[in-house]
C-alpha cells in the first residue's frame, strides 16, 4: 500500500517536470516564460511542503501509521522543486551573476525569506537518511523541526513577491496557520525549551 | 486555450492566403522556432514540437492586424538586436487580461477595438473627439524603434509606429493652466475580464489610469502609438491606441486609451495608487534608484533564442534618453520623486 503511494508521489512530483516543459514547450507561458517558470516551481514546492506538513495529522486522524514512511519522499521532493525555483531565478532571471545574486539575498527581505527556508530545507535534505538520524541522535530533532519556521517564512515570501495579488498569497496563509494550529502543542514545547534555554 | 486542432475538413491556410502574408506567417514560426528550440529536449519529445508549430499556424489565422505605412523617422532607428515579433505578442502585462504574461495574449484574443473614439478635453480650448479613420488621416504615421524598460527588471526594442503625442495635444489648444496630461484606458468589463474580475485583474483600480507633466507630454520622444512591427496593434499590446514613454518604466505606456484630459493639477496613477511606496508618479528609468523588492541596475534583454540564452545588461540612466529628457528634471531628487 505504502509502495503503491510511493510510486504515485514519484509519478506526481517527478511528472510534474515533464509537465512544467510541455508547458513551456506549447508556449502557453509566452514568448518569454521565465516569470512563470520560477513561479511554477516556486508553488509546486510550496505545494510539496504542505503535502509534507500533512502526513502526520492524517496519520494521527486515520491511526494508519504505515503513511509515516511517505513524509521523506515528499520532503525531497520539496527540496527538489525549492532548488529548482532558486536556480530558475538565479540562472534566468540573474544570469547567473553572482555579485547582483549575492547582494539581493540579503537586502531583498523576501528573498532573505526564500533563501533562508531553502538552507533550512538543504540542512534538512543532507540529513534525511538513516545514518544521518542515528549519527546527529537529539540533535537531529532539533534541526528537522525548523520546518515550523519554513512553514511560518514560505507563505510570508509568497505574500511578498507579489505585486498586487493577495488572495493566493492569503488562502496559503491560511492553510499554513491550519498546519501549525493543529501542531499547537508540539510548538508549544519547543518554544519552552528554547525560553528555558534563554533563561539559562 | 489557443491550440485548436485543424479538422481534415479544413483546407489549408496556404492555399487561401496571399503569398506575401502566408511568408510573412512563416517568419513569425520561425521566430517561435527560435523561442522553442531553447530548450533541448530528447528525441522523443520532437513529435510534441511539430504538433506545436502547426497549433501556432492556427494562431496566426485570428490575427487581425492590418499593414500601416509609415514613414521611418531615422533620428530614431539605433542598429539594436530587435526583440523577435513573436516575444513581443505573446510577453504582455496587460492586466484588464489577467496578471500572467501570457494571459493577455489569450484573453485579449476577441477584443474588439471597433468602432473606437479617443477624446482630448480638459484645460483645452478646442478639445475634441476622433475616431481612429480620423486620427489615422490627420496625422502622418513613423517608425521609431525604441526600448522599452519594464519596472520588473526586463527589457525589449520594439520597432513602434505612432504618432507625436505632442502633435495631437497642439491640436486642442491647452490653455495657460495646462500642466499635466492624464490618460485613462477603456473601462469594459463584458470584454476585458479582469476589470470584472478581481482574481484575473490582480485587484488593481480599474480603469487604469496614467499621467505625465505637461513637458514631459510635448517631448519630442513621447508617441502615441497605433502599431508595431509594420502593423497595426494587437490588443494584447495595447490596440487600437496607447502611450510609449522610453525614458519611463513600461506602466506608465498606458495601452488601449479612450480618454485624455489636459490639467493644472497632478492627475493620479494606477500603480501608485495601488502601492505608492513601490510606484511613483515619475517612474523615470533609474539604476541609482532600486525597487523595494529587487535592484533596477540592470535588466534582462528579451532578445532572439531560447530562456537559456539569459542576457543581463546594465540599465542605462532615463534609459539611454539622457540627452533628450534628463533637463526636465534638473534641481528634482530623483530619489524622492520616484
Amino acid at each position: 500500500m505504502v509502495i503503491l503511494l510511493k510510486i504515485v508521489i514519484h509519478l506526481l512530483a517527478g511528472g510534474t517536470f515533464a509537465y512544467l516543459f510541455l508547458l513551456i514547450d506549447s508556449g502557453a507561458f509566452g514568448g518569454d516564460p521565465v516569470k512563470d517558470i520560477i513561479h511554477f516551481t516556486g508553488k509546486t514546492a510550496i505545494n510539496l511542503l504542505i503535502a509534507t506538513l500533512l502526513v502526520t495529522p492524517v496519520v494521527k486522524f486515520t491511526k494508519y501509521g504505515q503513511l509515516n514512511r511517505v513524509r521523506r519522499l515528499l520532503g525531497i521532493y520539496c527540496f527538489v522543486w525549492a532548488s529548482s525555483h532558486f536556480a530558475t531565478f538565479a540562472f534566468l532571471d540573474l544570469g547567473l551573476d553572482l555579485s547582483l545574486l549575492s547582494t539581493e539575498l540579503v537586502k531583498r527581505p523576501y528573498l532573505v525569506l526564500g533563501f533562508s527556508s531553502w538552507l533550512i530545507l538543504l540542512a534538512m535534505a543532507i540529513t534525511s537518511t538513516q545514518a544521518m538520524m542515528l549519527r546527529l541522535k537529539r540533535r537531529w530533532k532539533q534541526l528537522h523541526q525548523l520546518v515550523y519556521l519554513v512553514a511560518i517564512l514560505i507563505p510570508i515570501h509568497y505574500l511578498w513577491s507579489t505585486k498586487s495579488e493577495w488572495i493566493e498569497p492569503s488562502i496559503y496563509i491560511a492553510i499554513f496557520v491550519g498546519l501549525l494550529i493543529v501542531r499547537h502543542q508540539q510548538i508549544a514545547k519547543i518554544i519552552n525549551q528554547l525560553n528555558s534555554k534563554v533563561v539559562a | 486555450m489557443l491550440i485548436r486542432s485543424k479538422k481534415s475538413s479544413e483546407i489549408s491556410e496556404s492555399s487561401t492566403t496571399p503569398e506575401s502574408i502566408y511568408l510573412q506567417r512563416r517568419e513569425i514560426l520561425k521566430g517561435l522556432g527560435i523561442a522553442a528550440s531553447g530548450l533541448i529536449l530528447p528525441g522523443a519529445a520532437q513529435a510534441g514540437i511539430l504538433d506545436y508549430f502547426s497549433s501556432k499556424e492556427e494562431e496566426v489565422v485570428a490575427d487581425r492586424r492590418r499593414k500601416l505605412s509609415a514613414t521611418l523617422n531615422p533620428a530614431y532607428q539605433p542598429d539594436w538586436q530587435l526583440t523577435p515579433e513573436s516575444k513581443v505578442l505573446t510577453h504582455n502585462n496587460f492586466y484588464e487580461f489577467g496578471t500572467g504574461k501570457a494571459d493577455p495574449v489569450k484573453n485579449a484574443r476577441n477584443f474588439n477595438t471597433e468602432p473606437w473614439h479617443i477624446v482630448i478635453d480638459g484645460e483645452v480650448d478646442k478639445p475634441f473627439k476622433l475616431s481612429m479613420e480620423e486620427l489615422f488621416k490627420l496625422f502622418p504615421l513613423e517608425d521609431r524603434i525604441y526600448r522599452l524598460r519594464c519596472v520588473e527588471a526586463w527589457s525589449m526594442n520594439i520597432p513602434w509606429v505612432g504618432i507625436r503625442l505632442a502633435d495631437l495635444i497642439k491640436r486642442a489648444q491647452p490653455n495657460s493652466n495646462a500642466k499635466y496630461v492624464a490618460f485613462e484606458t477603456l473601462h469594459d468589463p463584458k470584454q476585458m475580464p479582469g476589470q470584472s474580475s478581481r482574481h484575473i485583474g490582480g485587484g488593481i483600480p480599474y480603469p487604469y489610469v496614467e499621467g505625465l507633466r505637461i513637458d514631459e507630454a510635448m517631448n519630442d520622444l513621447t508617441m502615441l502609438s497605433v502599431g508595431l512591427y509594420g502593423k497595426t496593434l494587437a490588443p494584447q499590446n495595447g490596440a487600437p491606441i496607447r502611450l510609449v514613454v522610453p525614458w519611463k518604466y513600461g506602466f506608465k505606456s498606458i495601452k488601449s486609451i479612450v480618454k485624455i484630459r489636459l490639467t493644472s493639477q497632478q492627475p493620479p496613477n494606477t500603480w501608485n495608487i495601488t502601492n505608492a511606496r513601490e510606484y511613483g508618479f515619475y517612474a523615470n528609468v533609474n539604476p541609482e534608484v532600486d525597487h523595494p523588492r529587487w535592484s533596477q541596475g540592470s535588466e534582462r534583454f528579451i532578445g532572439e533564442g531560447g530562456i537559456l540564452s539569459v542576457s543581463r545588461e546594465k540599465t542605462k540612466m532615463f534609459n539611454g534618453y539622457a540627452d533628450e529628457v534628463a533637463s526636465l528634471y534638473s534641481g528634482m531628487d530623483l530619489r524622492k520623486n520616484i
